[in-house]
C-alpha cells in the first residue's frame, strides 16, 4: 500500500479566477450561499441557485469529476435523509401500505433535501479544491480575529491547523516507513477479522506516536529559537487585502442570499 | 579585543530530576567566542556538548555559573528575545525544525515572529534563501527536498532573523555525504563572507578540521581548546578520550609510529599529500 499517494487538503492548484480570489471572499460567499440554500422552498429557487454553482464551478475549470468524486462517501447520508423525509412528512397521502405512507409533501421534502446537501457538499468541495490549505487557515485567521476580543485563541488555533498541516505527509512518510519495518519483523496487518486488524496497528501506532511526540518537542524548541512568542506583535509576510474583484463576489453572494429569501417568502 | 559574542564562566548544569541522583552534564566550562570565530565543537555522546549549545540561546539556563551573550546575561528573561535574535540555532533534524508548509513561509517565521514589517519581511527572505542558494525553491514543499536541502532552508530561517551568531547543533547527522558538504560549505561561506561567528557542534573530524578553532568537550569539561592542527597533534591524547583523528593525520602518525620523521600538521588530503610528497624527495638523501 503506497501511503505516500493520498493527498490531503484536496486542492488542485490552478490560476483560475476563482483560485486567485481572498480566500476570506470564498469563505464568505460559501457562507452567503450556504444560509441561500436553506432558506430555498421551491423550484425556482434551487435553479437559480444551481445556475450560479454550474456558472462558479466553469470558472473555477474545476472537473466536474472530482466534484462527483467528493459526493460518493456521503450517498448513504443522501439515501438515509430521503428515506426518512419521504416517511415521516405528514401530509395528503399517495401510497399506504401497513404502517408506512408515502406523501406527497414527504416526496418534495426528500428531494429538497437531497438537492440542499448535494449542492452544499459541491460548494464546500469547490472551496477546499481551489484554496491551498495555508490560505485557508490566513484566510480563517483573518475572519475570525474579532473573537480575539472575547478571548478566543485563534492565533494558536491557526498556528496549530498549519502546523498539522505541514507535519502530515512526514507523518504519512514514518508511517509508510514503521509499517515497512514492522512487516519486515513478521507483522501482518492485511488478513483476519476487523478486532485482528486493529490488534495488528498497535505496534504501529505505539512508536507512530512516540516519535510524534518527540517531534513536536524539538518542533517547539526551533520555534522557541526562531523567537516565536505567541501571537503577539507577530506581522505577516504575505498580508492579505481585498481586491475589487473580491468585494464584488462577496457582494454578489450576499445579493443571492438576500433575493432566495425574497423568494422564499413568496414561496417560489 | 571587542567583546565575546558567547562568554561562559564556570558554566554548569544539571537537570533537574523530582528524586534521585541529578547527574551533572557541564561542569564549570568556561569559555568565550569572539565575533567573526569559526569554531568547533567536538565530543564524544554524552560529552555534554549538545547541552552546552542550547546555552548559547538561552534553550537551557544553567544551574550554576553564568551565561552572556553580546554582554547580556541569559538568565535575564526580559531581554530573552536579543539573545535569540543575536544567537540563531540549527539543530539535527532538518524535519523537525521546519514550520511551514512552504520553504518561502518558513524562512519567513523568524522576522515574522520578531515583528518586521511585510515588505522588509520579504526582502529578508529572499536575501536569506540567495544566500544559503535555495532561491529557485522558495514555493516549494519543504518535505520534498533533500536533507541537504532542508537543512540550508533552517539556516536560512535563522539567517532571516540577522543574527551575529550561528550555533548549529550536529547539523549533518542525518544527511548522506553530498548533503554534508552542502551544509559545510554554506556554513563556512557565511563565517568567510557574512562575518557571521559560527559555532558547530560535530562529532565528524573532518567537519571539525574545517574550523579556526576546536575545542574537546569530554565529561562536561572542555579538554582541548586550541587550533584543529593543534588539538589532533594529540593523537593518543583524543584517542584515549574514544575520539579519532581525521585521515590525514592518523596516515602521518602511524608514519611516525613507524620511525619516519613527519610533521602532524596536515588537516586535508592536499597537505597531507604535500608532507609525503616533500619526504619521497628528500627520500634518496635520507636514505629511508
Amino acid at each position: 500500500m503506497a501511503l505516500r499517494d493520498i493527498t490531503l487538503g484536496q486542492f488542485f492548484p490552478g490560476n483560475s479566477p476563482i483560485h486567485n480570489l481572498d480566500p476570506r471572499a470564498k469563505l464568505v460567499a460559501m457562507i452567503c450561499y450556504i444560509v441561500a440554500l436553506f432558506m430555498g422552498q421551491w423550484f425556482v429557487t434551487y435553479a437559480i441557485l444551481l445556475v450560479v454553482l454550474i456558472a462558479v464551478v466553469k470558472v473555477s475549470t474545476v472537473k466536474p469529476k472530482a466534484l462527483v468524486r467528493g459526493l460518493k462517501p456521503v450517498v448513504f447520508i443522501l439515501v438515509f435523509t430521503a428515506v426518512l423525509n419521504v416517511f415521516y412528512t405528514p401530509g395528503e397521502p399517495l401510497v399506504s401500505f401497513w404502517i408506512f405512507k408515502i406523501t406527497r409533501e414527504g416526496i418534495l421534502h426528500a428531494f429538497f433535501m437531497v438537492v440542499r446537501i448535494i449542492m452544499l457538499i459541491t460548494c464546500t468541495f469547490l472551496l477546499t479544491y481551489t484554496t491551498s490549505p495555508l490560505s485557508l487557515t490566513d484566510g480563517l485567521e483573518s475572519l475570525m480575529g474579532p473573537l480575539k476580543r472575547i478571548h478566543v485563541p485563534v492565533h494558536e488555533l491557526s498556528m496549530m491547523m498549519s502546523i498539522a498541516l505541514r507535519f502530515i505527509p512526514t507523518l504519512i512518510e514514518e508511517t509508510d516507513k514503521i509499517m515497512s519495518a514492522q512487516k519486515a519483523r513478521g507483522a501482518d496487518f492485511d488478513s483476519g477479522n476487523l478486532i485482528q486488524k486493529a490488534k495488528a496497528l498497535i505496534p504501529l501506532l505505539v512508536p507512530l506516536f512516540i516519535s510524534a511526540f518527540r517531534r513536536a518537542d524539538e518542533l517547539a524548541t526551533a520555534m522557541e529559537c526562531r523567537c516565536y512568542h505567541g501571537g503577539e506583535g507577530r506581522t505577516r509576510m504575505k498580508q492579505l487585502h481585498y481586491k475589487p474583484g473580491d468585494i464584488l463576489f462577496m457582494a454578489g453572494a450576499l445579493v443571492l442570499a438576500v433575493f432566495t429569501g425574497v423568494l422564499g417568502h413568496f414561496s417560489l | 579585543m571587542s567583546q565575546a559574542i558567547i562568554q561562559t564562566e564556570n558554566l554548569t548544569f544539571h537537570y533537574a530530576f523530582e528524586e534521585g541522583e541529578a547527574p551533572t552534564v557541564l561542569d564549570g566550562v568556561s569559555l568565550s567566542v569572539q565575533p567573526g570565530e569559526f569554531v568547533a565543537v567536538l565530543g564524544h555522546n554524552g560529552s555534554g556538548k549538545s547541552t552546552l549549545a542550547k546555552h548559547f540561546n538561552a534553550i537551557l539556563l544553567p544551574s550554576g555559573g553564568k551565561v552572556y551573550v553580546d554582554g547580556i546575561d541569559t538568565c535575564d528573561e526580559e531581554k530573552l528575545l536579543d539573545v535569540r535574535r543575536q544567537v540563531g540555532m540549527v539543530f539535527q533534524n532538518p524535519d523537525n525544525q521546519i514550520v511551514a508548509s512552504v520553504v518561502e513561509e518558513d524562512v519567513a517565521f523568524g522576522p515574522e515572529n520578531l515583528g518586521a514589517p511585510s515588505e522588509e519581511i520579504r526582502e529578508r527572505v529572499d536575501s536569506a534563501l540567495a544566500t544559503v542558494r535555495m532561491s529557485e525553491y522558495a514555493r516549494h514543499a519543504p518535505h520534498l527536498l533533500s536533507g541537504g536541502q532542508k537543512q540550508r532552508v533552517a539556516i536560512a530561517g535563522v539567517l532571516a532573523m540577522r543574527p551575529r551568531c550561528i550555533v548549529l547543533d550536529e547539523p549533518t547527522a542525518m544527511l548522506d555525504p553530498v548533503g554534508r558538504k552542502e551544509v559545510i560549505d554554506t556554513v563556512r561561506r557565511l563565517n568567510r563572507e557574512q562575518n557571521i561567528t559560527v559555532v558547530l557542534i560535530t562529532h565528524h573530524m573532518d567537519e571539525a578540521a574545517q574550523a579556526d578553532r576546536l575545542i574537546v568537550m569530554h565529561d562536561g569539561h572542555i579538554v582541548a581548546d586550541d587550533s584543529p592542527a593543534l588539538v589532533f597533534q594529540n593523537v593518543d591524547g583524543l584517542r584515549s578520550l574514544g575520539l579519532e583523528v581525521p585521515e590525514p593525520v592518523a596516515l602521518l602518525y602511524e608514519l611516525r609510529q613507524a620511525g619516519v620523521d613527519v610533521p602532524l600538521t596536515a588537516l586535508t588530503v592536499d597537505e597531507c599529500a604535500g608532507i609525503l610528497k616533500e619526504l619521497l624527495c628528500t627520500a634518496p638523501q635520507t636514505g629511508i
